[in-house]
């Protein structure tokens, strides 16, 4: 059901782990099935230096999550926040229908982490 | 990569065993007269169907004439409980869980709209019910009580004798989906007082599409599909002659080792649990003694039962899970939300069934792969650090 991408990352995901001097973290649950996911990054020069994840769920959803960290890091702020759930799933190779929420969680945790950093930044 | 293939999904089906496929084969292309036909090549099939219908019947101490072949346990259900719905003249109460397989859930919320009553009763922490709950449920038209054997998720045991005695002392019908126990555990239709019994013949190493309802002599059901005469109209069409012969052959081996079959699964089981459990954070679902020989149910804390199936399968280890992410519907098992599991247990739940043909060596296999993939998932996982 999954494509080989998503069993790929599922099996070797990139860019597990917690970042102790993150400049922002997010968080999300999905309210849908109850997975959840911790995402932190580190900037420098307005620029995703180094980023991390944990997450609790299935299949799509570690996959997603390390596809996105993957496809953040190294991007700028700006580059960063347009990136959605919809790009997550087409750089898998797609999801099975069921299973898009998934890419949701890992987008959403990317939107709070740089919303979390912006408010750093103002403060 | 893989050093071994490991199946221990028997609760979703087994395989056909050599010497039933090899007692179906005649069935196909030699001995493939209608059992309906006068004439002596049908005649021949007709004994063969017969003779199947007797072992079955012998295997769960029914008279053959109460046996009626279906399609399988969905189709059973259906028609037990659809059937002695419809035979009424005007709506009343159905007594049923809240654990049952959705073969009979699914129908009970029909039999709602048709303007019947259902009681679906709750279950303790093992997935019990308690009998004397179903005593207090009757009401004066209450016409039928539907509780599984065995339920197929966490393998609880149900009271049924008890709930035969209440449902024969208050002359109400009594229907049990015994899928998962027929060729498992010895199982007698007198004993528990039953009306009506399903059964399935992929569940213990017989062909799919095939199964079996139990009626008992005098009970009479309104039939689902019209046509012919088949099985006393019960089950109009041509009969899965294969099926039925290969039904037939599989119980009376299954019930032939019955005792021999249930202490071996068991051990295994057991020893299966307790590797599990030494893991920490591994809670075992359902009743800890009344429980199919062959079932082992347990929720891994902190982690997702589906990205642990997958791991799983990975190393060529075949399982089950009852977790919304593999059910496709969002949402836990019902199964496990009755019990009482909080939404992260649920989720986090992995059904091995056990069943003939695994060895000691294949849960020796499992436990030495499960150590490093819930390791894995867990060092993943944010709950697991913040516990």
């Amino acid at each position: 059901m999954y494509s080989e991408k998503v069993m790929e990352h599922f099996n070797n995901p990139r860019n597990v782990g917690e970042l102790n001097d993150a400049d922002a973290i997010g968080e999300t649950g999905s309210f849908k099935c109850g997975d959840t996911m911790k995402l932190y990054i580190k900037v420098k020069d307005d620029r995703i230096e180094d980023i991390k994840f944990q997450t609790y769920g299935c299949g799509a959803a570690i996959a997603s999550s390390s596809m996105l960290t993957e496809m953040v890091k190294g991007k700028t702020i700006e580059e960063a926040l347009k990136i959605n759930n919809q790009d997550v799933a087409n750089e898998l190779g797609g999801l099975p229908p069921m299973k898009l929420h998934c890419s949701n969680l890992a987008a959403d945790a990317l939107q709070d982490a740089l919303a979390n950093y912006r408010l750093k930044q103002q403060s | 990569m893989q050093s071994r293939l490991v199946y221990m999904d028997h609760g979703a089906t087994t395989p056909v065993r050599p010497e039933v496929y090899d007692y179906m084969k005649p069935y196909f292309s030699e001995l493939y007269g209608n059992p309906s036909s006068l004439h002596a090549f049908g005649r021949k099939v007709r004994q063969a169907v017969e003779e199947a219908r007797k072992k079955t019947a012998a295997a769960i101490g029914a008279n053959p004439e109460e046996i009626y072949f279906t399609a399988g346990g969905t189709e059973s259900n259906n028609i037990a409980l659809r059937g002695t719905a419809r035979k009424r003249a005007k709506p009343g109460h159905v007594i049923t869980s809240s654990i049952e397989h959705h073969a009979v859930l699914d129908v009970c919320h029909d039999l709602e709209k048709e303007g019947h009553r259902v009681t679906f009763l709750p279950v303790d922490r093992y997935g019990r019910i308690d009998p004397d709950a179903v005593k207090k449920a009757i009401e004066k038209d209450t016409f039928i009580i539907s509780i599984m054997a065995a339920n197929n998720e966490i393998g609880t045991l149900q009271p049924i004798r008890e709930i035969g005695a209440i449902a024969r002392e208050y002359g109400v019908l009594f229907h049990t989906d015994a899928v998962q126990v027929v060729g498992q555990l010895p199982l007698d239709v007198n004993t528990i007082n039953a009306d009506f019994l399903s059964l399935s013949a992929h569940k213990f190493n017989g062909p799919k599409g095939i199964g079996a309802l139990f009626m008992k002599k005098g009970a009479k059901i309104d039939p689902l599909y019209r046509g012919g005469s088949q099985e006393g109209k019960i089950r109009p069409g041509t009969e899965n002659v294969p099926g039925i012969i290969g039904l037939g052959k599989a119980l009376e081996v299954a019930v032939s080792e019955i005792s021999e079959k249930k202490s071996k699964i068991e051990t295994l089981r057991d020893r299966l649990i307790e590797g599990l459990s030494a893991l920490g954070d591994v809670v075992l679902n359902g009743h800890p003694v009344e429980r199919l020989p062959g079932n082992v149910n347990v929720s891994f804390k902190y982690i997702e039962g589906e990205s642990v199936l997958l791991s799983f399968d990975m190393e060529g280890i075949f399982a089950s899970s009852g977790s919304a992410c593999s059910s496709g519907s969002l949402e836990p098992s019902h199964v496990l939300s009755a019990i009482g599991l909080d939404h992260a247990t649920a989720h986090g739940s992995v059904r091995f069934s056990l069943g003939f043909g695994n060895s000691e060596e294949d849960v020796d296999y499992v436990l030495e792969k499960a150590p490093p993939i819930v390791e894995r998932l867990r060092s993943m996982s944010p709950t697991y650090h913040a516990r």
